[in-house]
């Protein structure tokens, strides 16, 4: 199939559905709003459910049913919605049925605004809801991404039995670029053996999140834990730009990072020895491909649409062996290339070492004086 | 089990599971489940039926039925029960649910499911009481009545008054059929089945939503016997609560039960 010019929600909407998409259940948010329109007129056309409904508490719970259904089912929200369905997203992950969040970020906290941010990192790749569970996330930079990570997500989902985030930066929701479209699944012809869809000869399936008996509970939380340890083996997945032989890299996810990646080619021209490294998966975190990284460079800079959320996850990574840079735009900003220049060219020229925390004091310095310029 | 079955006149729904409940001497919630159960034997429908259980004294519904169940957040059976009902069209599909559940946390979930006109089928246990977490004020707890959240009563100038959930879902034009029934003598027991068969035909047919309220003892957390909570149901709930069709749509009529 050739590539189109496709819109960002649009674009992920159909990837869901031909991924093999069986109920789409969502209530309207911008920036995410397109993923639901798209749905409201492609599910019926195809046979398949679709509701609008009152509210993200409810869509959530809607994906709880059909997921225990044992059908392919997935909403889309944006941050304030997605902290509503923080409960459900938890029984959801207790229940260990597989389900897909679309994530289209926005800028916060609270009503906050409508432009694109990455400020829920911390929410998703922590969880999102109560108690000891680990969801997959995953972080596209282009339309053709999502398309791409989408269909992953519903893989994964059954894979592991797992929630799966998709964390959509704004822009790339609203953006249109040239992007190609996977061909329609068929759908499964037997639903998966667990799930509820009648005891037609055989014992009750019965799927729930609750182990009252506290040992049966560990035992649960166990296997969680151990499935957790087996996603962070088979599944990181990354990219790595002019790396090779770079003496710094720079680490950013999402659009930040491909902001990050015309910033690097332009510093590549003028000489300097940078690369950048994109993590796909922000759960399962690249732990171990960082940390190797962090031997082979004299520095890092990370990059992100939020206070450093990623750096601290970094951080952990690197575990002290180079300095470690921060530079973020907050609130609905997105940085320019040619301030990420500046600071690939700035981190180049910087010997010194930085105290734990520092990071964060100059970088807000810094951008205080960018505001300040009205930059 | 090798018992022969002559002149057989009672035995345990197969829609049953056979095991013990947690439910407390004197609690009807053993009744309604039995009614249920007898219910979907009856329609032969058990092999195709999944059940959403409510957080609550019924928390554990989905290990006393002997059929696919799943178990809900608070208040969100009719959401769940949607997501179910609607990728799985041909299941028979109902939520069990107590009055903290469905007249509280879940009031946006079961008002919107029969905007919706869903085609599922919702059994409405109220008991006027929080009973799992011991005892606290519920939006249907009656003007007066002690509870551990209103130790002097329900006051009505504080708290408000009692919602009637029935008269309020028979308002929506997407609901099929809404009855309330009681479950404290034989003769309401009688009539509690026949409306919960009718509302499980109403979703058979695919008529939309069916929904049947249950006025339902708690002696535990009501400090009575059993016998005193049941007549406490006759002499206090149903003045406030009255046990009517509130509404059944012309189609829903013609079904005979």
């Amino acid at each position: 199939m050739a590539k189109e010019l496709l819109k960002g929600n649009e674009a992920f909407a159909e990837a869901a559905v031909r991924a093999g998409l069986e109920g789409f259940f969502g209530y309207p948010i911008t920036p995410s709003t397109e993923f639901l329109e798209y749905m409201a007129r492609r599910m019926p056309n195809v046979g398949r459910a679709f509701v609008q409904a009152e509210s993200e508490v409810a869509a959530i719970n809607m994906v709880y049913g059909a997921a225990c259904a044992g059908k392919r089912t997935m909403t889309a929200t944006s941050s304030p919605g997605l902290s509503l369905m923080g409960e459900a997203l938890s029984y959801i992950a207790g229940t260990e049925v597989p389900a897909v969040v679309a994530n289209v970020m926005r800028g916060g906290p609270g009503l906050g605004n409508i432009a694109p941010s990455q400020g829920d990192y911390n929410q998703m790749v922590k969880g999102g809801g109560h108690g000891d569970y680990f969801p997959i996330v995953l972080a596209p930079a282009s339309v053709q991404e999502a398309i791409d990570y989408i269909t992953l997500a519903f893989d994964l989902a059954d894979k592991y039995r797992s929630l799966v985030f998709v964390a959509v930066d704004g822009n790339l929701g609203q953006m249109m670029e040239p992007a190609e479209l996977p061909p329609m699944r068929e759908l499964p012809e037997e639903p998966p053996e667990w799930a509820a869809y009648g005891a037609k000869d055989r014992e009750p399936n019965r799927l729930s999140s609750i182990y009252i008996d506290a040992p049966e509970e560990e035992v649960a939380n166990v296997r969680f834990v151990k499935r957790w340890l087996e996603i962070e083996k088979n599944e990181v997945i990354y990219k790595e730009y002019d790396l090779d032989d770079a003496e710094i890299a720079v680490i950013s996810f999402g659009v930040a990072g491909r902001v990050c990646s015309s910033a690097v080619r332009v510093a590549r021209e003028e000489g300097i020895k940078v690369g950048l490294f994109r993590p796909i998966t922000l759960a399962p975190f690249p732990k171990k491909e960082i940390a190797e990284l962090s031997k082979r460079v004299r520095r890092i800079l990370v990059v992100e649409m939020n206070s450093g959320m990623m750096l601290e996850d970094v951080k952990q990574a690197v575990a002290g062996r180079v300095p470690i840079e921060f530079y973020g735009r907050m609130g609905g900003m997105t940085p320019f290339p040619d301030e990420i220049l500046d600071e690939i060219r700035r981190v180049d020229q910087n010997e010194g070492e930085i105290v734990d925390g520092m990071e964060r004091v100059e970088w807000l310095e810094r951008l205080e004086e960018r505001i300040e310029r009205g930059e | 089990m090798t018992m022969q079955k002559v002149n057989l006149v009672y035995e345990r729904p197969e829609s049953l599971a056979t095991t013990t409940t947690h439910y407390c001497p004197g609690c009807t919630h053993g009744t309604a489940h039995r009614l249920v159960a007898e219910v979907l034997d009856e329609m032969d429908i058990r092999e195709k039926t999944i059940g959403v259980a409510p957080v609550g004294c019924s928390v554990f519904a989905y290990d006393y039925f002997n059929h696919d169940y799943v178990e809900a957040a608070h208040g969100r059976a009719p959401a769940m029960a949607t997501g179910i009902k609607r990728v799985r069209p041909e299941s028979t599909v109902y939520a069990y649910q107590g009055d903290g559940d469905l007249a509280s946390i879940g009031m946006a979930e079961i008002v919107h499911a029969a905007i919706r006109g869903e085609n599922i089928t919702v059994i409405f246990v109220n008991n006027a009481i929080y009973g799992m977490t011991g005892g606290q004020m519920a939006p249907t707890t009656l003007p007066g009545m002690k509870t551990t959240s209103s130790p002097n009563g329900r006051d009505v100038e504080d708290a408000g008054y009692p919602i009637r959930m029935s008269e309020m879902l028979a308002t929506i034009d997407g609901a099929s059929y809404v009855v309330r029934r009681s479950l404290h003598n034989p003769a309401n027991i009688r009539k509690s089945k026949k409306a919960i068969r009718k509302a499980f035909e109403v979703q058979e047919r695919g008529l939309g939503f069916s929904i049947v309220e249950l006025l339902s003892s708690c002696p535990t957390n009501w400090k009575l016997t059993p016998v005193q909570a049941l007549n406490f149901i006759e002499e206090q709930m149903v003045p406030y609560f009255p046990l009517e069709d509130f509404k059944v749509m012309p189609e829903v009529k013609a079904i005979r039960v």
